[in-house]
């Protein structure tokens, strides 16, 4: 569906002519995410540098009425920045400058096209920790990060995205700029309103600017692998650990499935036959994380780990989280087709969630993998699968179904950090209720009542 | 062959839908990619590439200049392959997109049409027109006309594209090894080999650094290897391949299974990253080729980069310190050819070699893994981006304190040498096997010239 002549002279006179692409190839290259099989056409693809630019190109898709679509690097994973249908795209990739790091009040300034690693550095370079690491560090953009509150493998002891957001520019619906937010540790004046928008997934208002909390950098760290062979021991361990007042900054686990994929794929001598593998690391004062270690590794020996691996060097920490490292690698090249989800459970229902999406599965008859952070309850199972084979596709989504339900049933969700966005949409009412989904509706008609900020995403 | 393709003949049409389907659009190459992180653009993204190349397939994208720039824009660097969960094989993908840009002719320009024909259709597909190339450069380097050229302002007369180029004519350095070979060193073959092995010399690699191929051979040889150098090989097609000549690569690939006769060989030896990296593609190329489909696949498994072969074989570690590092370490990083560690995976093999030398201190590059610029002739035709590229490598370099810095491919070599030079470093290019060669050499005493190897061993 093509832009209206008008609204396109509009947005040519607000952008320069490299920041507005129009052209065929242009648009089947934004039609996409990191999401399996959705696809849809934009209209046009605005690619604004500052704020005013951003606030200018919403006021026109306001009243020209045509749907604005948000955007970074697209590896979203729930297909919230797939375009909406006649959309606009904006692309905030440009908008990556870093603005301040306040060494002071251990804050970092950024745009949101800012890589997350681009943060992860130079709060590194700062002797300081921006904690969150989504699996796609390496490329997603804060921007993506803070609109779907992205979580990654520090979850259990640092938290999620949401715990290092201090302040918020963002462009409302008609244009306006809301600053919401101080570097203060303690404010409360008013409604949080720049809680809101984290995990909004674009569909709330445009985050054009990001203050970000940052921490000490520890100092050490420690890592162990352990084998075992069930998942419940495997999650006993993990219980076992927290009880004994230790909060480990990693506890990973694959199944039996992963663990052979990633055995067939690169070898690092897993075991084929064990249920379970589980990495562990703790970080902090040195001192401390050596004493913490030998605990956790005798925990992981009394709740039947078949076997314990601890790093003596860097070089082997980085080959004892290999095997965690190149799971989904291992999976992902067993299918055209792969679906990565990320149901979370309660962590004392863990084990028992990743027993039943294997019933599931055999039931189905679908290929599921599942590996993910046992510490939070956070699983990924990764179904593997070809959108060519209807039938298979129909077993698919019939099997992932019966996962979010399980998932709600133990008092978890069906998105522990991939958020909504069309993918997990028709799953929504199951989890929140009527009740649930009205007063998002409500919020949603109070912050964009034409309804144009990524329409079709989370809710309808 | 499906219908759809033999009836439209395009070849993105005709490509094994599977190898398309398999990107899952994660975007996880996207950070690794030059030409995306440069621009920010999706379609100079490799997923970007890959989504246009499924729509051409799919019927909903013409192939059009826009494609086909975007195409050509893209050095081929591979590093997405590496950063890729789902294992694309983009190599394919590229290659059938510019084939594909070239059978529709999208691009074709006159100008174009000539550099390409003397570049690909001419020089790269004869070993006398290569070796009569070679000469003339040899020549006008010797006789000294490149300085005079240079020297007086006449480089001025060029015109502004090939002005720019002159500064990247890689400079002769030793005799052709086929000449080299047939005069002395297949003399100093083992009496009892291990290991039987053929060397591919390459084109730019046997011009214009005849001595790496020279050191190849010699420390082959000291490792127990008897090293044949078919005079009838020609140039391993990856130019082609890579430029849309896709009928070419094939000739040229057929050629040279006839000219090593890979059954009678244990290994097929390359020390060119970029030459290896295709030569082990060789399977898939010819994989309609009734006549060498099985050849071909026995090659492929034969290929071997020099580096990979010497660890595998358990090769020696030299006893002395290279000359260059008689008088203290010699400070060295290591520059990935991109093929030889996208391509090839070849990436600690190197490395374990140059730090097994005596008075040799490797200092890692930082960012040692992205392309200089040089990839194939794209500092040819892409001079912006190349320079750019090129640029952002010797301030990586510059960085590392080295004296030397070493790169297994001759297109590195060329591109990173007139790096150091617009970048006033006083740095070294070479190959690592040629400090590997000269550690050998200092091991076997100063009084034996050239034929203490075979001792050695």
């Amino acid at each position: 569906m093509p832009l209206e002549p008008a609204v396109l002279s509009k947005l040519q006179t607000l952008l320069d002519a490299d920041q507005l692409l129009t052209s065929a190839e242009d648009l089947s290259v934004y039609a996409y995410d990191g999401t399996a099989t959705l696809h849809e056409l934009p209209c046009c693809i605005a690619q604004p540098t500052t704020v005013d630019q951003v606030s200018g190109i919403v006021r026109l898709a306001a009243e020209a009425g045509v749907p604005v679509v948000t955007r970074g690097s697209g590896t979203g994973l729930s297909g919230g920045s797939v375009p909406s249908p006649g959309s606009i795209v904006l692309c905030l990739a440009r908008m990556n400058r870093i603005l301040e790091v306040d060494a002071q009040n251990l804050t970092m300034d950024v745009e949101p096209g800012v890589l997350t690693q681009a943060v992860a550095d130079a709060a590194a370079e700062a002797g300081l920790f921006y904690p969150p690491d989504p699996g796609s560090i390496n490329i997603s953009t804060m921007g993506g990060n803070v609109a779907n509150n992205s979580g990654g493998l520090r979850g259990l002891k640092y938290g999620v995205t949401r715990d290092y957001i201090m302040r918020l520019q963002v462009v409302l619906a008609d244009g306006q700029v809301l600053d919401t937010g101080t570097k203060c540790v303690k404010d409360v004046a008013g409604f949080s309103l720049r809680d809101i928008f984290i995990g909004s997934e674009g569909s709330l208002g445009i985050i054009t600017r990001i203050t970000l909390k940052l921490v000490p950098a520890p100092a050490a760290k420690q890592t162990m692998l352990g084998h075992y062979d069930s998942m419940t021991a495997a999650a006993e361990t993990v219980s076992a650990i927290i009880a004994a007042k230790i909060i480990p900054c990693t506890l990973e686990f694959l199944d039996r499935v992963t663990i052979r994929c990633v055995e067939d794929y690169a070898g690092i001598g897993l075991p084929r036959d064990a249920e379970a593998i589980l990495l562990m690391e703790v970080d902090g004062h040195a001192a401390e994380v050596e004493e913490q270690a030998a605990r956790i590794e005798e925990i992981a020996r009394q709740h039947g780990a078949t076997a314990v691996q601890r790093a003596h060097s860097d070089e082997e920490a980085v080959q004892l989280a290999s095997a965690r490292r190149t799971a989904f690698s291992a999976l992902a090249r067993l299918a055209p087709t792969v679906f990565l989800e990320d149901v979370t459970v309660p962590r004392s229902e863990l084990a028992r969630m990743v027993g039943r999406i294997q019933e599931i599965a055999d039931q189905h008859q679908v290929r599921v993998g599942t590996f993910g952070h046992m510490g939070d309850g956070n699983l990924h199972p990764t179904f593997l699968t070809d959108e060519r084979e209807p039938e298979e596709m129909e077993r698919v989504e019939k099997a992932m179904a019966a996962v979010f339900e399980y998932a709600i049933e133990l008092g978890g969700t069906i998105t522990g950090e991939h958020g909504v966005g069309l993918a997990k949409k028709p799953f929504l009412p199951d989890q929140l209720g009527d009740t649930g989904m009205a007063t998002m509706r409500r919020l949603k008609s109070v912050f964009d009542p034409q309804g144009i900020l990524n329409p079709g995403k989370v809710l309808d | 062959m499906s219908s759809p393709a033999a009836e439209s003949g395009n070849l993105l049409v005709g490509l094994d839908y599977s190898i398309l389907q398999k990107c899952m659009h994660c975007g996880m190459c996207l950070a690794t990619c030059p030409t995306y992180m440069e621009t920010l653009q999706e379609r100079s993204s490799p997923r970007g590439r890959i989504a246009m190349m499924r729509a051409i397939a799919d019927g909903q994208l013409e192939v059009s200049k826009t494609f086909a720039d975007e195409m050509y824009f893209c050095l081929g660097c591979l590093a997405c392959e590496s950063a890729c969960p789902a294992g694309v094989d983009y190599t394919n993908l590229f290659e059938h997109a510019r084939a594909e840009i070239e059978r529709v002719g999208v691009l074709d320009t006159r100008k174009r049409r000539a550099i390409r024909h003397t570049l690909i259709q001419l020089i790269f597909t004869s070993r006398r027109r290569l070796r009569l190339l070679g000469g003339s450069l040899a020549a006008y380097q010797r006789l000294g006309l490149q300085a005079l050229v240079r020297r007086t302002g006449l480089v001025r007369l060029l015109p502004r594209r090939l002005r720019e180029l002159e500064p990247l004519t890689p400079t002769v350095r030793g005799e052709s090894v086929r000449v080299n070979f047939r005069r002395d060193l297949a003399r100093h073959n083992p009496p009892s080999p291990r290991h039987r092995v053929g060397l591919l010399t390459g084109c730019v690699q046997d011009i214009a650094f005849g001595e790496v191929n020279a050191d190849t051979v010699r420390v082959l040889q000291v490792n127990g290897c008897e090293v044949v150098v078919p005079e009838t090989q020609e140039c391993c097609g990856s130019l082609h391949a890579h430029n849309g000549e896709l009928e070419a690569a094939r000739d040229l690939a057929r050629a040279n299974i006839d000219a090593f006769d890979p059954e009678s060989l244990d290994a097929i030896v390359t020390n060119a990253g970029g030459c290896g990296s295709h030569m082990r593609h060789y399977d898939r190329l010819l994989a309609d080729d009734d006549a060498y489909r099985e050849r071909a696949r026995v090659w492929s498994e034969k290929v071997r980069d020099i580096h990979e072969l010497l660890v595998d074989i358990g090769y020696r570690k030299p006893l002395t310190p290279p000359p260059a590092a008689a008088d203290g370490p010699l400070v060295v990083t290591y520059h990935d050819s991109c093929h030889l560690r996208h391509g090839q995976k070849v990436v600690d093999q190197p490395r374990q070699i140059l730090r097994d030398i005596p008075g040799v201190e490797l200092v890692e590059l930082p960012e040692a893994d992205w392309c200089c610029g040089s990839a194939g002739i794209y500092n040819i035709t892409q001079p912006e981006m190349s320079m750019e590229l090129l640029d952002r490598k010797m301030e990586k370099v510059g960085g590392t304190g080295a004296g030397v810095m070493a790169a297994a491919n001759p297109g590195c070599a060329i591109q990173l040498e007139h790096g150091t030079g617009r970048a006033g470093l006083e740095i070294e290019v070479t190959h690592p096997i040629t400090l590997l060669a000269a550690a050998y050499r200092a091991e076997a005493g100063s009084a034996a010239p050239s034929g203490e190897e075979a001792v050695a061993s």
